[in-house]
This record gives C-alpha cells, sequence and structure tokens, in this order.
C-alpha cells in the first residue's frame, strides 16, 4: 500500500561504518535520552513508553509499557532481562542492531530499568553470534567508563548493572522462561506459565521483565521525541517502525526498516528499495510472514499490510519479523521437513507431545522424502500434529509446556493444506515401486 | 498424599465432571479429583515432590470461565468455579495422544522387565492404549542397561523422561548426581561422566520410576509382581522406623518398598534399609544352635543347646553374676520377654540394651520427647546435638533437610566434625571433643561471651547464641552419642543446660539401633522395669505378674563387661550384641569375654563375638516374625512375618521363655500378642497397648498413650480415628485398673460406649486377663496406681577435661555402610563401606608436616594404630576424625572408656 518515508527509528546510525563505537553513538545523539530520562521520574518514563504503544518486538507482540506493569507492586529486587538469543528461522534483525549499534541497545536497557526499578539487567545473547557479543562487551565497556552505566550514573545516585551473558546454542532458550532457567544455570527448558509468568516469579522467583533487544532500541527515541511521536506513526494496532528480515529467494534480501502496519508484504517483497521481487524470472509459491513458526501466506495475502492484527486474523502472525519467500522452484515436501526438522531437533525434551511427536513427524516426512511413503501418512502427520496442536487452529491450542512444539506443526498444516498433491505424488511413486515388488510385502495395517 | 476429607472451611468448590467436589484452597486439582474419585492418569507427578508438569499425561479440560482449554492438573490449583471435564472428547484425545507419543518409543520389553506387572505404563496401555501402531520407524535404540551406581541400572530405552528420578534426587535427596542430558528427541537421563549415582537414598528412584527404566541390581529378574506376596512392616536397620512392604516369593524375601506415613518416612526409604532384605536371606544366616567343642562351634539340637545355656545360668553363683548386654534388634515383645526372664527369673539387674555408644537410659526415657513432625515444625529451630544424622538416621535426615529447605526450620548444629546437615544448617559448630557442655552453656547465655568456648571463637559462639534468642517457640533437640570416643557426659551436659535455660525444650533421642528405643522401654537396661520406671517405682506394679524384681540397681554394659573381664561374670548373655565390634573400647571388650565363664549368643547371623560364644541360640529376625517396635519417637508399630525362619532358628521371645521353662518358671505367654497384652497391662508408659490398638494404626501409635500427636501432620487432619481409640483404650483400662473415682469410671465407661475399637480393646485385655488365670506366674491386672515415670534429673554442669596442647582428641564417628553384619550379610552393600582414614584439619597436618595419603601413627594411651591422612577442613583443630567399625582400621584399639576423651599424639610412621 504504501513506501513511506516515515524516519528511520533503529536503523539510523546503520549507514556509518563506526556505528557500533561510543563515540559515533554520543556524537548522533546517544544517551542524550538517559540524560533526559534522568530528570524525569520513572513512572514518567513508563508513561512515554506506554504512549507510544510499543508492541514487543521478540514474537509475542505483547505491548512493552502494559508489561512493565505487570510486576507487582513493592516486590524487591526486580530485574530486567534482554532476550537477545534470536534464533527463530529466518529471524536476523536483532544480531544487526547489537553488532552494529550497540549503544542503542545499552541506552534502551538503562531507560527500561530506570522506569520499572530494575537496578541489574541481564543481557543474554546468541551463542552463536560472536561478534555481537564482542561488539556488545565493548560497547559496555565503554559505557561503564564512560558513567553511562555502573554506580552512580551521570553523577545522579541512581546505579544499574548490566551482566552479559551467553547462551550454548539452544533455540529453545530464546523463550523467556527457558532463558530465565539458562541465566540461573539451569538446563534451559521453559517454566510453565500459569503459575511462572516471569512478571511475577521470574528469575530467581522475582519480578523480571523480558523484553527483546529491537523492543528496547526503540526506546531511546521514544524517550527522546515522546510516546505521542512514536504512535503518530503506523496504523491503529500497530504503531512506530518495524525491522523486518526478509530471505529466500528474493534479489536482495536484507533488514528494513518500514513503517509498522502500512506497508504491505508486496511492498516489502517487490519494492525495489526492500528486497527486490523474486530472483530469476520466477514466481512466488509462499512466504512465511513471521518466522519459521507462523503459518505460510501465499499470493492472495500479499497486499495485507503488515500490521498485527490484520495478518493474525488471516491466520498467520508477523511473530519475529521474519519473511522467507519461496518461489516455484520450492520443493513443498522438503520445505516442510526442513522447517519441522529445525523444531524436532531444537526441541528442549521437556514434554511428551513435542519430544515425541515433533522427531516422529519429521520421521515420516524423510520417509516420504525418501520414496517410502504410505497413503495413510498423510492423515498420520495431521493426526500428529493434532496431539500436538488440537484442532490445528490458529492462534494455536497446545498440549505442551510451550509454544515450540506447535510450532512444528504449522508447516505442516500449512503445506498439506496448499501442496497436498506434492505429497500424494511422492506417495503414489512410492506406492507403485511397491507394488511392483514381486513378492507382495504385506504393510502393517493402520488405526 | 490426599486425605479422606476436606475441610469445608475456606474449601474451594469446583466442578468435576458436572459434579460439586470441594476442594483444599491451593490443592492441585489432580489430588481434588482424585479425592471426589477421579483418577486423573499421570506419570510425572508425584505426590511428596514439586509438580513440573513433563509428561502430559494428565491434561484434562478446564474452564475458568474463558472457555474449556487442556490444562495439566497436576500444576493447577482448584479456583473457585472451575469446571472440570476429565472425559470429554478432547480430553481423551489429547489423553490418548500423550500415551501413544510414550510408547512410539518404548521398546515395550514387558515381558522381561521387572516392572510388568505393576507399570504404570503398562497399565495405562492395558486400559486405554490403542490396540496397535501406528509407528512404523525404528524405535530409540540406546544401550541395554547402565549402571549408574552400584545399586541401581538404568535403561534409557525404558526411560519416558518423567523427571521423577531426577527430581528426587535434587529436592528430595540433596544429591543432585543424575541429570537430564542432550535435547529433544534425545534426551536422556544419565550420570556426569566418572561421577555414579553414590546415593544414601538412590533406591527411592526405583521405586518411584514409573516404568522399568531403573531397577535395582539386589532385585533384577528375581521375581515377578504377580508371585509377590506382600506385608506391611517396619524397617530395622535403624531408629527412624520407616514403614515399609516386604515381598516375598516362594517364602523368600525378595525386596522391600517404601509405604508413605505422615508422621515418619513419607514413602522414602535409605539404601541400607531398603537393601538389607539380602541380609535375611543371606547363606551366613544362623539356621541351628551352636555349641561349642573345644574350639569349634558345632551344630546341635535345641534340646541339648538350651538345656547347656539353661545349666549354665543356672550354675551362675549369684543373680549379679549374671549380665545380659543387647536389646536393640529384638521386637518389643522378645525385649520384655528378656527383661521378665533376666530381672523377673534370673534376678539380675544386669540388663543393658546398649553397648557404651549411646546415651543413659534415664536420659533417653527421661527427657521430655519430641516427634519427628514437631522437630520439623515449619518455622521452628532445631539444636542438632548428636551425630551425623545423614549417616545414623537417614530418613530423618531427609525429613529435616526437607523441614530446612521447605518449611523455613533453623538448624543450629553442634557436632564434633561437620555432617551431612552442616551445609543445611545456619550455624554449625564443632567444639572441641568433650567440650559440647561449655559450647551450649555458652549458646543458651544471656549475653554474648567474650573470649573463645571450646576452641570456637567468641564471634562465631555469639551469632548461634542470637540465633537461638531469637528464635521463637519451643526449641526441639535431636540429641545422641556424637561420637564413642568421647563420654556421653559432654552431650548430656549440654542437653541439661538447653531444658535448663529453656524449660519448653523437648528432645528427639538420637541413639541409632533399630529397636534400641523399645529394648529401652521395655527394661533392658540397669534400673529400669518396662514401662519407663525405676525399680522402685515398678517394683509393687510387677509384683503381681512376675515372680520378683530386682533389689538394687545393676550395672550397664561397661560395667558388665569390666566386671566380666575382673572374673566376676559367670554367664553373659549377648542378645544380638557384638561387643568386639561395637564396643567403643576393643581392649576391654576382649578381656570380658575371655573372663566370662559362659557366654550364650542369641544370634541371626555370626559375628565377631558369636565366634566366642560356648551357646549360639539361632533367633529368628527380621521379616520372621510378628511383634512390634518403638522408634525413636516412642511410636509403636507393627513388624509382620511374611517368611518363615531359616531352619529351626526361633523367635527371641520364644527361646526367653524356653529357658524360664528349663529354670522351673513360667514366663506365662504363649505368643507374641499376648505378650503384647501384659505389655499393655503392667508397662506403665505402655497401658492400654495390644495388637487391635497397634494394627487399627497405619501410623503406628506414641507411647506413652493418649498423648496427643503433635505436629503438622496432625493439628488440622483428622486426629480422632484410630488415634482417639487407642487414647480411648487407655483411658478404659488405666481408670479401670486404678478403679479411682467414679467420675473416672463414668468417663471411662462413656468412652467405650463410643466405640467398636474400644469394645474391642476391652474384650483383649479381658483375653489377656482369662489367658494370665491358668499362668503359673499370676498375671494380675495393675493393682496399684500408676507409677511416675522415669523423669530426667539433672546432674551438676560438668567441666571441660583439661587441654593437652601437644595432643589430639579423638572424633570416632559412623558411617551409613560398615563392617556391621547386616550390612556385610548383603552383598550389594557390603562392598560400599568407604573405610577410613585419619582425617585432620588442614592447618594441623602442615603444623605436623604431614600430607594427605602419608601413613601415621596415632598413639593413645591405650595402643597404637597406623593410618593414612587425609586433609579435611571438616574437623576442629586440634582433633583427629576416624569412622569405626571399617575395614582394616580397628579405631577400638585406641579408646578407653574411662576417661572423658581419647587423646592421641600423631607420629609419622617410618
Ligand atoms: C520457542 C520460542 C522461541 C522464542 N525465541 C525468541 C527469541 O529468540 N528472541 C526473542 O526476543 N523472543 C523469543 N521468544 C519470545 C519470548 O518468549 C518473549 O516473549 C520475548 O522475548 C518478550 O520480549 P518482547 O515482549 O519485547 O517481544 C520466543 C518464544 C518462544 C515460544
Ligand atoms: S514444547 Fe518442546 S520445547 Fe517447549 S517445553 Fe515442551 S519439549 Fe520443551
Ligand atoms: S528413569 Fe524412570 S523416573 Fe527417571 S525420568 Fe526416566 S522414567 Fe522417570
Ligand atoms: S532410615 Fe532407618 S528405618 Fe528408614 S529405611 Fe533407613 S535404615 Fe530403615
Ligand atoms: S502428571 Fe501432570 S504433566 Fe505429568
Amino acid at each position: 500500500m504504501a513506501i513511506t518515508d516515515a524516519p528511520k527509528i533503529i536503523t539510523s546510525r546503520l549507514g556509518y561504518d563506526d556505528s557500533h563505537t561510543i563515540n559515533r553513538y554520543v556524537a548522533t545523539g546517544g544517551y542524550q535520552a538517559l540524560r533526559k530520562a534522568l530528570t524525569m521520574s520513572p513512572a514518567a518514563v513508563a508513561e512515554q513508553v506506554k504512549a507510544a504503544s510499543l508492541l514487543g518486538r521478540g514474537g509475542a507482540g505483547f505491548p512493552a509499557g502494559v508489561k512493565w506493569g505487570l510486576a507487582p507492586a513493592d516486590v524487591w529486587p526486580r530485574y530486567l532481562v534482554v532476550n537477545g538469543d534470536e534464533s527463530e528461522p529466518g529471524t536476523y534483525k536483532d544480531r544487526i542492531l547489537m553488532e552494529r549499534d550497540p549503544h542503542q541497545l545499552i541506552e534502551g536497557v538503562l531507560l527500561a530499568c530506570y522506569a520499572i526499578g530494575a537496578g541489574q539487567a541481564f543481557l543474554y545473547v546468541r551463542g552463536e553470534m560472536a561478534l555481537a557479543q564482542e561488539r556488545i562487551a565493548e560497547a559496555l565497556n565503554d559505557a561503564y567508563q564512560a558513567g553511562y552505566v555502573g554506580k552512580g550514573i551521570l553523577g545522579t545516585d541512581y546505579s544499574i548493572d548490566v551482566v552479559l551473558t551467553w547462551g550454548a546454542g539452544a533455540y529453545i532458550v530464546g523463550e523467556e522462561t527457558a532463558l530465565i532457567e539458562s541465566l540461573e544455570g539451569n538446563r534451559g527448558m521453559p517454566r510453565l506459565k500459569p503459575p511462572f509468568f516471569p512478571a511475577a516469579k521470574g528469575l530467581y522467583m522475582q519480578p523480571t521483565i523480558v523484553n527483546n533487544v529491537e523492543t528496547l532500541s526503540n526506546l531511546p527515541w521514544i524517550v527522546a521525541n515522546g510516546g505521542e511521536a512514536f504512535a503518530a506513526l503506523g496504523a491503529e494496532g500497530s504503531k512506530g517502525t518495524r525491522m523486518f528480515a526478509v530471505s529466500g529467494h528474493v534479489r536482495n534480501p536484507g533488514v528494513f526498516e518500514v513503517e509498522y502496519g502500512v506497508t504491505t508484504f508486496r511492498d516489502l517483497i517487490y519494492a525495489p528499495v526492500y528486497a527486490g521481487g523474486i530472483r530469476g524470472d520466477h514466481q512466488l509459491k509462499a512466504f512465511i510472514p513471521g518466522g519459521g513458526s507462523a503459518p505460510w501466506f501465499f499470493e492472495e495475502h500479499l497486499d495485507l499490510p503488515l500490521e498485527k492484527v490484520t495478518v493474525d486474523k488471516a491466520g498467520s502472525m508477523l511473530g519475529s519479523g521474519a519473511i522467507v519467500v519461496m518461489d516455484d522452484t520450492t520443493d513443498a515436501v522438503k520445505a516442510c521437513l526442513r522447517l519441522v526438522r529445525f523444531y524436532a531437533r531444537e526441541s528442549c525434551g521437556k514434554c511428551t507431545p513435542c519430544r515425541e511427536g515433533t522427531t516422529w513427524l519429521e520421521r515420516i516426512l524423510q520417509r516420504i522424502l525418501d520414496g517410502h511413503g504410505r497413503p495413510s501418512d498423510l492423515e498420520l502427520l495431521l493426526d500428529v500434529s493434532d496431539n500436538i496442536s488440537p484442532g490445528l487452529t490458529w492462534p494455536p491450542k497446545q498440549t505442551t509446556i510451550c509454544p515450540l512444539g506447535p510450532s512444528a506443526t504449522a508447516p505442516i498444516a500449512s503445506a498439506l493444506g496448499r501442496f497436498r498433491d506434492e505429497f500424494e505424488a511422492r506417495i503414489t511413486v512410492a506406492e507403485q515401486a511397491r507394488t511392483s515388488v514381486p513378492v507382495e510385502l504385506k504393510a502393517p495395517s493402520h488405526a | 498424599m490426599p486425605e479422606p476429607e476436606a475441610p469445608a472451611a475456606d474449601g474451594v468448590v469446583v466442578e468435576i465432571n458436572g459434579r460439586e467436589v470441594v476442594a483444599r484452597k491451593g490443592e492441585l486439582l489432580i489430588d481434588a479429583a482424585e479425592r471426589a474419585g477421579t483418577y486423573i492418569p499421570r506419570f510425572c507427578y508425584h505426590e511428596r515432590m514439586r509438580p513440573v508438569g513433563m509428561c502430559r499425561m494428565c491434561l484434562v479440560e478446564v474452564d475458568t470461565g474463558r472457555g474449556p482449554a487442556l490444562q495439566p492438573s497436576c500444576m493447577i490449583e482448584c479456583s473457585p468455579g472451575m469446571k472440570v471435564d476429565t472425559e470429554s472428547e478432547v480430553t481423551k484425545k489429547a489423553q490418548d495422544g500423550v500415551l501413544e507419543f510414550l510408547l512410539i518409543n518404548h521398546p515395550l520389553d514387558c515381558p522381561v522387565c521387572d516392572k510388568g506387572g505393576e507399570c504404570p505404563l503398562q497399565d495405562q496401555t492395558m486400559a486405554y492404549g490403542p490396540g496397535e501402531s501406528r509407528f512404523v520407524e525404528e524405535k530409540r535404540h540406546k544401550e541395554k542397561p547402565i549402571p549408574i551406581s552400584d545399586l541401581v541400572l538404568l535403561d534409557r530405552e525404558r526411560c519416558i523422561l518423567c523427571d521423577r528420578c531426577t527430581r528426587f534426587a535434587k529436592e528430595v535427596a540433596g544429591d543432585p548426581l543424575i541429570h537430564f542430558i542432550h535435547r529433544g528427541n534425545d534426551t536422556e537421563v544419565n550420570t556426569f561422566p566418572d561421577e555414579p549415582f553414590a546415593s544414601y537414598f538412590s533406591g527411592n528412584t526405583v521405586q518411584i520410576c514409573p516404568v522399568g527404566a531403573l531397577t535395582a541390581s539386589t532385585y533384577r529378574f528375581k521375581a515377578r509382581p504377580w508371585d509377590l506376596e506382600t506385608t506391611e512392616s517396619t524397617c530395622q536397620q535403624c531408629s527412624v522406623g520407616c514403614r515399609i512392604s516386604i515381598d516375598s516369593s516362594r517364602d523368600q524375601v525378595q525386596r522391600y518398598a517404601g509405604v508413605d506415613i505422615d508422621p515418619v518416612n513419607w514413602g522414602w526409604l535409605c539404601d541400607k534399609g531398603r537393601f538389607s532384605h539380602e541380609s535375611v536371606t543371606a547363606e551366613a544366616r544362623l539356621g541351628e544352635p551352636l555349641v561349642r567343642q573345644g574350639d569349634e562351634l558345632v551344630p546341635t539340637r535345641w534340646a541339648d543347646a538350651l538345656g547347656r545355656a539353661a545349666d549354665a545360668l543356672r550354675g551362675a553363683s549369684s543373680p549379679e553374676a549374671i549380665g545380659v548386654i543387647g536389646g536393640a534388634r529384638l521386637t518389643n515383645e522378645d525385649a520384655y520377654a528378656w527383661a521378665k526372664l533376666a530381672k523377673g527369673v534370673l534376678g539380675t539387674d544386669n540388663v543393658d540394651a546398649q553397648l557404651g555408644d549411646g546415651l543413659p537410659a534415664e536420659v533417653v526415657l527421661g527427657l521430655p520427647r519430641a516427634t519427628i513432625d514437631q522437630v520439623c515444625e515449619p518455622g521452628g529451630t532445631v539444636v542438632l546435638l548428636g551425630p551425623d544424622v545423614k549417616e545414623e538416621l537417614p530418613v530423618l535426615f531427609l525429613r529435616l533437610r526437607h523441614a530446612v529447605v521447605s518449611d523455613g526450620v533453623t538448624l543450629v548444629e553442634v557436632s564434633p566434625r561437620t555432617t551431612g546437615l552442616t551445609g543445611l544448617a545456619a550455624a554449625s559448630l564443632q567444639p572441641r571433643p568433650g567440650e559440647a557442655g561449655e559450647l551450649v552453656r555458652a549458646l543458651v547465655a544471656g549475653s554474648d561471651a567474650e573470649r573463645d568456648v571450646a576452641g570456637l571463637p567468641a564471634e562465631a559462639v555469639n551469632a548461634a547464641r542470637r540465633l537461638l534468642a531469637g528464635s521463637r517457640g519451643p526449641l526441639t533437640v535431636v540429641l545422641g552419642r556424637p561420637s564413642v570416643a568421647e563420654s556421653a557426659t559432654a552431650v548430656v551436659d549440654a542437653a541439661t543446660a538447653l531444658l535448663a535455660a529453656r524449660p519448653d525444650t523437648t528432645f528427639l533421642p538420637a541413639l541409632r539401633r533399630a529397636n534400641v528405643h523399645g529394648a529401652l522401654d521395655m527394661g533392658l537396661a540397669p534400673g529400669l522395669l518396662p514401662g519407663r520406671v525405676g525399680l522402685d517405682e515398678g517394683r509393687d506394679c510387677f509384683a503381681g505378674s512376675w515372680p520378683s524384681v530386682p533389689a538394687s540397681r545393676g550395672l550397664d554394659t561397661e560395667g558388665i563387661l569390666r566386671a566380666a573381664a575382673d572374673g566376676h561374670i559367670d554367664v553373659l548373655v549377648l542378645l544380638g550384641a557384638d561387643p568386639l565390634a561395637d564396643f567403643p573400647d576393643h581392649d576391654l571388650a576382649e578381656r570380658a569375654l575371655a573372663g566370662a565363664r559362659a557366654v550364650i549368643a542369641v544370634e541371626t547371623l555370626p559375628n565377631a563375638s558369636t565366634r566366642r560364644a560356648d551357646v549360639v541360640l539361632a533367633a529368628a529376625g527380621f521379616a520372621e516374625k510378628a511383634g512390634t517396635t518403638t522408634n525413636l519417637e516412642g511410636r509403636v508399630s507393627s513388624l509382620s512375618q511374611r517368611v518363615t525362619p531359616p531352619g529351626t532358628a526361633r523367635a527371641d521371645w520364644m527361646l526367653a521363655a524356653e529357658l524360664a521353662a528349663r529354670l522351673g518358671a513360667d514366663l506365662g505367654v504363649l505368643d507374641a500378642e499376648e505378650i503384647l497384652a501384659e505389655i499393655g497391662r503392667v508397662a506403665p508408659s505402655h497401658l492400654g497397648l495390644d495388637l487391635a490398638v497397634v494394627a487399627g494404626s497405619p501410623d503406628g501409635v506414641l507411647v506413652p498413650l493418649g498423648q496427643p500427636e503433635a505436629g503438622p501432620s496432625s493439628s488440622g487432619d483428622a486426629p480422632e480415628g484410630q488415634r482417639g481409640a487407642a487414647a480411648d483404650a487407655a483411658a478404659v483400662r488405666s481408670d479401670a485398673a486404678d478403679d479411682t473415682t467414679t467420675e473416672e469410671a463414668e468417663a471411662a465407661a462413656a468412652a467405650a460406649a463410643e466405640g467398636a475399637a474400644t469394645a474391642e480393646a476391652q474384650a483383649g485385655a479381658a483375653d489377656g486377663a482369662a489367658a494370665g488365670g491358668d499362668d503359673a506366674v499370676p498375671d494380675e491386672p495393675l493393682s496399684a496406681p500408676r507409677p511416675e515415670l522415669v523423669a530426667f534429673v539433672a546432674g551438676a554442669p560438668g567441666s571441660a577435661p583439661p587441654l593437652d596442647a601437644y595432643a589430639f582428641r579423638l572424633v570416632a564417628t559412623r558411617k551409613l555402610y560398615d563392617q556391621g553384619t547386616t550390612v556385610q550379610a548383603s552383598a550389594h552393600l557390603a562392598g560400599l563401606a568407604p573405610g577410613t582414614a585419619a582425617r585432620v584439619h588442614p592447618a594441623d597436618a602442615d603444623r605436623l608436616g604431614v600430607s594427605a595419603g602419608e601413613r601415621v601413627v596415632l598413639r593413645s594411651a591405650r595402643m597404637s594404630i597406623t593410618v593414612p591422612v587425609e586433609l579435611d577442613p571438616g574437623v576442629p583443630r586440634g582433633a583427629v576424625a576416624l569412622v569405626t567399625n571399617q575395614r582394616d582400621v580397628r579405631v577400638g584399639d585406641l579408646i578407653a572408656v574411662d576417661g572423658p576423651v581419647t587423646e592421641l599424639r600423631i607420629e609419622t610412621a617410618s
């Protein structure tokens, strides 16, 4: 619908080679928001964020200002945890923010701590992101040195410590409660919600606000320019700007900050300033609108705006802001297996349906690809999926502890729903091969 | 555990399958549903551990106003108006789905799996599972069982990853040695590399594993559940008295399992208790009597053995020339019969159930007693003044651990070296050996100490002092003998100081051996008669039923052994006692056995002392006879017979009766039940007790009867029921016997009218009386008013032994596994005895110039031994710690029991 000239709120410095340095940051208005905030009350800072209607960028899209208000009053200490574990298939925007503008994130962390009254923040960076780790560590050292972080920030009596931690290579620790377990030194497995909602019982059972890297990177601009200015951008249910990582079969894959809620998928995928269209002279087959966990979209969804409510209603989600484009050379069965295998491998193993079910799904798909599919397999795929995510509805229900298990069923429901013929074709070939074997093998019967 | 009934007050009304159910506030849905008769299938949930919601088997549809949604019923608390459907299509599909998921990789080893026949997974599958499998892929394969310790094997193919074992290890035992490793479908339970699951409590994981993934090395392939016969009983490996079930097949004990009772063990057992079943069936068991022929003990007929024993007893020059040591192995009934034989028939008061390694009987019986629940009362403060509970009373350790970790209990530990509880203690103080009294006096003093106390810096003492001063409510004390290398005086002195400063303090006596408390209750101690009374106080009660009562107080074990060594003992009876191994002073024990003219041992297994006996009477042991036992709280519970004794071995009480008969007396008892009835009639602290009372109380009954069972478990739940009935029965009997006021008689009548239990109890009493009527020894009901029970009499405060700057003081403690007969007769436990070394504080080692592993000579006034050194900061400066009864090192060689402490020199071995 529109390629707007909305200001770059979080990617404004990416054009500089030294965007990650404290000098560049300060020279381009960095840490001004912190100075301003320190003259305001914490509640006033929180109020600005609320006014901005800033939705969480980690996947669930929960309004940050509202989340902050969920921490029970008068329970201390409370913590801020920064989710930098970004591992959702297709997603790579937090990495860019951490590598290229770490001070912006640190300032955002400080502002959030100030607003919620946390004296300690834990910054959890994905294990594989070596450069991001290095850049954040360096930025943090510089910020400590310059007096932005630590004891008595900028001469006030306000103190915040930021603790840096690396992950050990598990996707599941992106889930906030698993991340908290990992921070506590335990095996990264999700806790049950209820009762362990982080805002109430989080890190060390204290109130804990978990926010995504991109979410927090918006705060310096919001505090500097006011929540109203942020809310003036975007659409009703999706304010401000947002980063989208486009990958797959496009000419110009990359991360783009666009005005939230007004730009369409077609704009993002086809506009020359963005992804530039499908590669070669191929046609679009399908695209994933919000990271590997999201149900697939097709041609008919291209003109939907990148707007949370609209996309939710259309049966998928903007999730982690990752758009994966598949052209007509894509094998739907293979693509489906690739995604299911990811979730099966990344299942933490805590609950039965996910641990056993996702691997079962993977193995059925692999068998179909290997030419040993059976006609009953398609119903089996759907029924096993149904036992992980009852009804295969959107938003998904779950028999599992966390949404990872159901994530593995989304590609199956999508691919089987749209491209059943591709699955059937492989099974037919397999059947023919089987029946042409001279000695008839009796297939096991199926319930 | 789900309780039978919810209190209506502050109940929460929920709807389960259309029916209204009143749940307790905060009650988990899975429990509330079960109580209401709706069992929700489960694998990971266990009522004694925190729920984790992992297996997802208990998913049910729950509507809290926002429409029905699947929820794990083990994780959600009942909330008002909640509507639950455990039978809806959605619920069923989810549960069937989970079951199918659990089965797809399950090896279906059922025909060769120990769990087959009692397997929740098998049962669920039979009840609800699909008829056939939709899983055509290859199942997950892992190496078949891998040992994760000497006692436990893990078959990872069978594991359903329910987190019960791992949770138990971390949460309950505090030994997080097993853990999940890998991820997703490859997740498995395992140990850390080169670190076995060496926990004293590992067997519990086998019991709670909902499949056959964890098996016990003692039971693998031994029996099938449908061949097993089961009886409940009480573990006799220590005085905690955990409730257990005994499984046997073909008249052989096959295994024990923990039974969950609220006041004691919560279903847990220690591995020593659990796996000691191997000692019942041990090859070495004595199945026939033996008599000495020259240097040898040879089998003989009972008539011969009993005849010889009786001759020896008859031939004793005087009653005082007979000594009887031991009794902790016995049932209460055995102990009573032996007390009656020794004190009533033979007329000797030289009787002692303890081996000089415990506390004076009057202290144990006289101090106000605490229950385990009282010690573990949430928010309370406990003083540990005794041995390492983890080593000696393991399940008490579990209860204390839970109390500290989950219930805010404060522990203050005074021990001769650090213990298994030190890490949980708010303050842990290691005074110089022999100086616990000084330390405790400073701890209860009104003001801070100004200088070091018992070798400890004033700050540490004062911090603990303030902790105690700030504690709310009565103190409880776990009181035992911390080290056999020092006399009991110091801890008794400490207890005296505590009681003086805080008169409402109660004590849980931590004597270790099986039924030692029952034996003391039954009068197997000098100066005492059954029922916790002194000779003089109780004389009248027993006048009717015993031929006589000793005129004056006799000797304790130390005294008996001294007398024997000096040639004053003609017959030494060892009632399941092995003084050569267990009496602290080995030399004295040795001389006593040499000096006694005749030694009669009554035993189940041969030991060092039986080998020196002249007559060995083969006794029926645990699981081979019925009776009762009394734990450290004074809780009387039942012991059951499950198998026949080996050979012709007989119950100890029977042997006492046989000997009495040969000496021309009649103990007047024909079976254990009758003995218990007699105890209930004559033993002042046990009035009202009989089999009906004990059998009617699955949790056991506390003596003296009628005391309310205080503590968290009974405060809210049903304190009526059996306990009330028992109390009533007690009231009826003592009142009837006293025949005092009409008011009391009326009360008794009212109580009698109250219920069948009381009527039954009375009938029992009448039976007993009738049976007694034919007896040679008249067995009248108690004719005198109930005498005063033994009370604690405080002695004068002791003084610290003088300090010898060149000497080290010996600390001699025990480990769970040692060279004791039952451990050594249990094939899978025998090898677990760790051995010992001279443990010294690193600073002392430095000073002496010795390093770890180096062999040193420890020289006491008595003797010297050579042992390797180990450095241990848990040992106080100036002390050397050794473990008793371990391979190759005889600590008893160093100890002379006449001093308050054992002093040593350390010399480097050349
Ligand atoms: C399986 C799973 C993986 C997730 N991975 C991430 C992640 O990598 N990064 C992230 O910020 N949030 C991730 N989330 C969402 C977090 O749980 C959480 O909602 C988020 O960090 C909150 O931050 P926000 O409110 O600022 O979005 C994941 C959630 C699930 C269920
Ligand atoms: S759904 Fe999967 S990832 Fe989430 S808790 Fe269960 S097993 Fe772990
Ligand atoms: S070994 Fe048994 S108890 Fe442990 S996780 Fe596996 S199934 Fe559960
Ligand atoms: S703690 Fe004592 S009573 Fe309990 S199982 Fe162990 S040895 Fe037996
Ligand atoms: S019993 Fe509730 S999830 Fe396992």
